[in-house]
């Protein structure tokens, strides 16, 4: 094929794509970096500051109490996915990939459910189950003999994160399920045979032979749950609103943007430090997910089949 | 062996329960929102009876709420997307694998940084680029950003499901001389039609189901999705349980039809393999 003819088959392919995903994607993250240097004065002036507003945000108290706080309330609702979220997304997974077992389909489309709803509706959801008002939950507590657990947990600052965290571990424990089933379903079936032979019982198999051979998945359910939660804002919207209440207790790093970028009732909205905290979301982003690529799947590779 | 009984009884009580965990919060919901208010704070757990059954919550969500045009907006903004990160991204996939041209390695990393790094984070700039452009609160600056949200990952589902198609269908049509153009639109195309459940799933159900966007770059009814539209409806309504729990159902139920029709196809593709 003539090299000209070539090339405009490359524009014809490949530009739309490339075009939209440029324009679209990369450019504005390129650009809200860039701005990240900058400062706006009165008049709407652009001014180049260098890295002076990483200093204000991470230093100056007017800014970085409450990004120390959103990002350590960030990182408790990464650590509650991770405890809860994944090890219950992987027993799941063990019991739907046992051999034999009936209904495997129903479970599987029951459980993904709530996967495929809005943030925003299940948030609210929730919020209504949870409240003192209904009382549904605190019924459901007295019916087992526990209705003294009860407390209005979204509304208290020593629970509503952790609370938070649960309500979206409810919601999206149905991707790790989903990923690792069908990592479990490629192990090769001589490998579980040969354990059978031997005597091993279902959970043992599981434990010592497919755990194993997942590993990478895992690995991956991992890094996306990192990604997600560190880029996490609608359940926190919806349930608390921009100002992630009571008292900043459930504000991570998306309301933190959102409040910084928009403004809300107690400050004006100041894009260049909204830049500034999305290029900081960036970074640590980056090396999530770079620790997973370097180390976590570097490591891992030695167990793939 | 009585011992495996168990054990099986036992999987079945695990899984049933958790079930249960999961579908009763929106049973729980859509049930309460056919009552009426009495009913609903009286007897929450109950299903609705004659004497208990009410739309009243439904009847004024379609009075106080445009959510018709929200839900019209929703439906336009995803189809078109959808239907554009398809077309796109097969193109893009089937040039990536198909020839070989200096930087194709380097093109396709490229492309492939938006799986794992959210466009959320461009959203300062997005905004004055699309007031610039003068797209501020249009349906049209969502379906950019939602093209350019979804390519990445479709790009790499079709790249390995065009990696299936057999050599010898492609090169049977370019020893007749068919064009490129066409062996990718009436050879290649169809054949990608499997994969296609898979790419849905990842497109629609974020763009759906997007906050964050609509709340950026919409300010006006007319433009609001169903997302927006019922997260301002209930911050407004809050008070208004039977209003609540109505538009809560109305968001709900399209999903969970579609969900129940085409789930075979959508689990399948999820597990699929096709993403490792």
């Amino acid at each position: 094929m003539p090299r000209g003819r070539f090339l405009g088959l490359l524009a014809l392919f490949l530009g739309p794509a490339v075009a939209v995903y440029t324009l679209f994607s990369i450019y504005p993250l390129i650009a809200t970096m860039a701005l990240s240097t900058y400062t706006t004065d009165n008049s709407g002036a652009y001014h180049f500051l260098g890295v002076a507003n990483f200093g204000t945000l991470l230093l100056d108290p007017d800014w970085s109490v409450h990004f120390w706080n959103a990002a350590k309330n960030n990182l408790i609702f990464f650590i509650v996915h991770m405890l809860v979220q994944n090890p219950i997304g992987i027993a799941l997974a063990g019991l739907l990939s046992l051999p034999g077992l009936k209904l495997k389909g129903l479970y599987r489309t029951i459980i993904f459910l709530p996967t495929m709803l809005s943030v925003v509706i299940v948030g609210f959801a929730w919020n209504l189950i949870l409240s003192p008002l209904w009382g549904v939950a605190e019924g459901a507590l007295k019916a087992v003999g526990l209705g003294s657990w009860f407390a209005p947990w979204l509304g208290l600052p020593s629970t509503a994160l952790v609370t938070l965290a649960l309500i979206s571990v409810w919601q999206f424990v149905g991707i790790p399920l989903m990923l690792i089933y069908a990592a479990l379903l490629n192990i090769p079936d001589e490998l579980v045979d040969a354990a059978r032979v031997d005597g091993l019982g279902q959970f043992r198999i599981f434990l010592h032979i497919k755990l194993p051979l997942v590993l990478p998945t895992i690995g991956l359910v991992s890094v996306l749950t990192f990604v997600g939660n560190f880029n996490a804002f609608d359940l926190i919207y919806s349930v608390k609103g921009a100002l992630a209440g009571p008292n900043f207790a459930s504000d991570i790093l998306g309301t933190y943007f959102y409040r910084t970028f928009f403004g809300n009732q107690l400050q004006l909205g100041n894009p260049t430090m909204g830049a500034t905290v999305a290029t900081v979301m960036f970074f640590i982003i980056l090396v999530g997910v770079c620790l997973y690529l370097f180390i976590v799947q570097r490591r891992l590779r030695r167990y793939t089949f | 062996m009585f011992n495996q009984r168990a054990q099986v009884v036992g999987v079945h009580i695990i899984l049933i329960a958790y079930s249960a965990l999961a579908v009763g919060p929106i049973l729980l919901v859509v049930m309460n929102s056919f009552k009426a208010r009495n009913a609903i704070f009286g007897a929450p757990l109950a299903p609705p009876t004659a004497a208990t059954f009410s739309l009243i919550g439904y009847a004024k969500v379609f009075n106080a709420s445009h959510i018709g045009t929200y839900f019209m907006n929703s439906l336009i903004v995803t189809l078109i997307s959808m239907g554009l990160v398809l077309l796109f991204g097969a193109m893009a996939a089937w040039a990536l694998t198909e020839y070989k041209f200096r930087g194709s390695t380097a093109l396709a990393l490229f492309l492939s940084i938006g799986i794992m790094v959210p466009i959320r984070l461009g959203s300062v700039a997005i905004l004055t680029m699309m007031r610039k452009a003068g797209l501020n609160d249009t349906l049209t600056a969502l379906i950019l950003v939602y093209i350019a949200q979804g390519l990445p990952l479709s790009i790499f589902i079709l790249s390995e499901f065009v990696q299936q198609i057999p050599k010898d269908l492609r090169d049977a049509a370019r020893c007749d001389g068919v064009p490129e153009t066409r062996i990718f639109f009436e050879v290649v195309a169809p054949l990608l039609r499997p994969a296609i459940a898979t790419v849905a799933v990842f497109t629609i159900v974020p763009i759906w189901n997007d906050l964050w966007f609509p709340l950026i770059l919409t300010s006006s009814d007319s433009t609001h999705t169903i997302t927006l539209g019922v997260q301002q409806f209930l911050g407004q309504y809050i008070t208004d349980w039977n209003s609540v729990l109505a538009a809560l159902s109305m968001a709900i139920l399209p999903v969970v039809a579609i969900y129940v029709i085409f789930s075979r196809q959508l689990i399948s593709g999820l597990t699929a393999g096709a993403v490792k």
